[in-house]
């Protein structure tokens, strides 16, 4: 395994994008940073800027609005990037799959690389979830 | 065999490697006790190198309209300027015979360039936010400096000369400057001033992480964005170390006072971790009333009980 490989596996930052979801996954992202579950522990920061990213966390369905921001969030972010899809809403569209606004989950535009199912997934689950991310690399 | 000299301890001791390793570790302290103040666990001991090998090993994204030369050399820029202070410090508190007459002038200018190279890089860099952060970087460069500077004059009048030499011999034979009641009020402006320096809570204004999303340095990606998170890491490393040299008796590596130096740099960094922990972001006009006005009024205090021997 090569230097840098291991030093990304030490140190995901993860950038967070809401693409239409309803705040209740956002929560639980924030829950994972708190004493109680401190991913910190693992290298694991949310930073402010999709150029500092090594992770694109996308939770929500796609709306017709955030389509082609999210494409271009993809597209700017510095390679090597994994993307996961976040929630029930995230990996199937969930409750709003028959909406108006709706074009799809987010794995018709973009390679998602792992799933965090749940509505919303417990801190639990999005540990382990990471986990696996990082251990498939 | 001086020029080598020079180099060796330009690249390695005390220079680039040296000041780089013990200053991503000072950056480990400061998420480690702000992980603790926060009862969690906090990252382990080897995370920020963790940090600089992974985005060094990542793409550099260049955004579209930016000056792609100015916005790619400036970090280094920053960073060989760091380097030079750092050097100069050491080699005076190692071997007090390098000073030169007016060399804390010179470290106080080379100081101020990785923030200008910031304010350059953030204004090549094509973004709005970035530009924003520029604007107050330079702001707030202009607020902080000038009782920065009236702060180390204080020790510089008590010395008698404007050399680290003489700083530090005046030190050793009268007592630290922080012994006296001027000392010791120019110290605390000096703090201030450097939570300013480096961009730390409560005067992280040009950074903002939750307005500007990291403002001046938001377009850095890959190994630009690690030299430039090493630039504020060895910055964080030198503040320290120019204080201990200024107000604190120096730096010595023979006995005991290999052990009095290392306390003596842990107290000032974990001062300057508290107080980042503990205060929420000022706005930038209150930040520079309060560099112009109170601690403004304080340095000058220090300087007029120096005058008068206190």
């Amino acid at each position: 395994m090569s230097l840098t490989l291991k030093a990304l596996k030490k140190s995901p930052w993860v950038f967070h994008v809401n693409t239409g979801a309803c705040n209740n996954c956002d929560i639980e992202i924030l829950d994972c940073l708190t004493p109680r579950f401190d991913v910190e522990r693992f290298g694991i920061i949310l930073v402010g800027s999709i150029r500092h990213a090594d992770v694109l966390l996308i939770s929500g369905p796609v709306t017709k609005n955030c389509l082609p921001r999210i494409k271009r969030l993809y597209e700017q972010a510095p390679k090597p990037i994994k993307v996961v899809a976040f929630g029930a809403c995230g990996c199937k569209c969930g409750i709003f799959r028959d909406g108006y606004n709706i074009v799809g989950p987010i794995d018709k535009y973009i390679p998602v690389d792992a799933y965090i199912p749940g509505c919303p997934p417990k801190p639990e689950t999005i540990i382990s979830g990471i986990v696996k991310v990082l251990s498939a690399l | 065999m001086q020029t080598a000299m020079y180099i060796f301890s330009y690249l390695i001791f005390p220079g680039f490697l040296f000041t780089a390793v013990i200053g991503l570790l000072t950056t480990w302290i400061d998420r480690k006790v702000t992980a603790r103040i926060q009862w969690r666990v906090g990252p382990p001991w080897y995370q920020p190198f963790a940090d600089t090998v992974k985005l060094l090993g990542k793409e550099v994204v260049v955004p579209a309209g930016a000056r792609r030369t100015g916005f790619l050399l400036v970090p280094v820029i920053g960073l060989a300027a760091a380097t030079l202070a750092s050097m100069i410090l050491w080699l005076v508190n190692l071997n007090p015979s390098t000073s030169f007459v007016g060399d804390v002038i010179v470290v106080i200018y080379i100081m101020t360039i990785p923030a200008i190279a910031m304010i350059l890089g953030a204004s090549a860099s094509a973004n709005p936010l970035g530009i924003i952060g520029a604007s107050r970087e330079m702001k707030l460069l202009f607020a902080y400096e000038l009782p920065l500077v009236i702060s180390v004059i204080t020790t510089v009048y008590k010395a008698g000369s404007f050399s680290f030499e003489s700083i530090l011999t005046h030190q050793s034979q009268e007592g630290v400057m922080l012994g006296s009641l001027s000392g010791v009020i120019a110290f605390i402006v000096a703090i201030f001033c450097g939570q300013a320096k480096l961009t730390f809570v409560p005067f992280d204004i040009p950074e903002a992480e939750t307005e500007l999303a990291g403002g001046s340095h938001i377009e850095y990606s890959g190994a630009a964005l690690a030299v430039v998170r090493l630039n504020m890491a060895m910055m964080f490393f030198i503040i320290p170390v120019f204080f201990i040299t200024v107000f604190w008796g120096g730096i010595a590596f023979t006995g005991w006072r290999i052990l009095t130096s290392i306390i003596k740099y842990v107290v000032i960094v974990v001062i300057m971790v508290l107080i980042k922990n503990t205060n929420p972001r000022v706005r930038i006009d209150h930040a520079v009333r309060f560099f112009w006005g109170p601690m403004f009024a304080l340095s000058v205090v220090a300087m007029i009980l120096a005058f008068l021997g206190y």
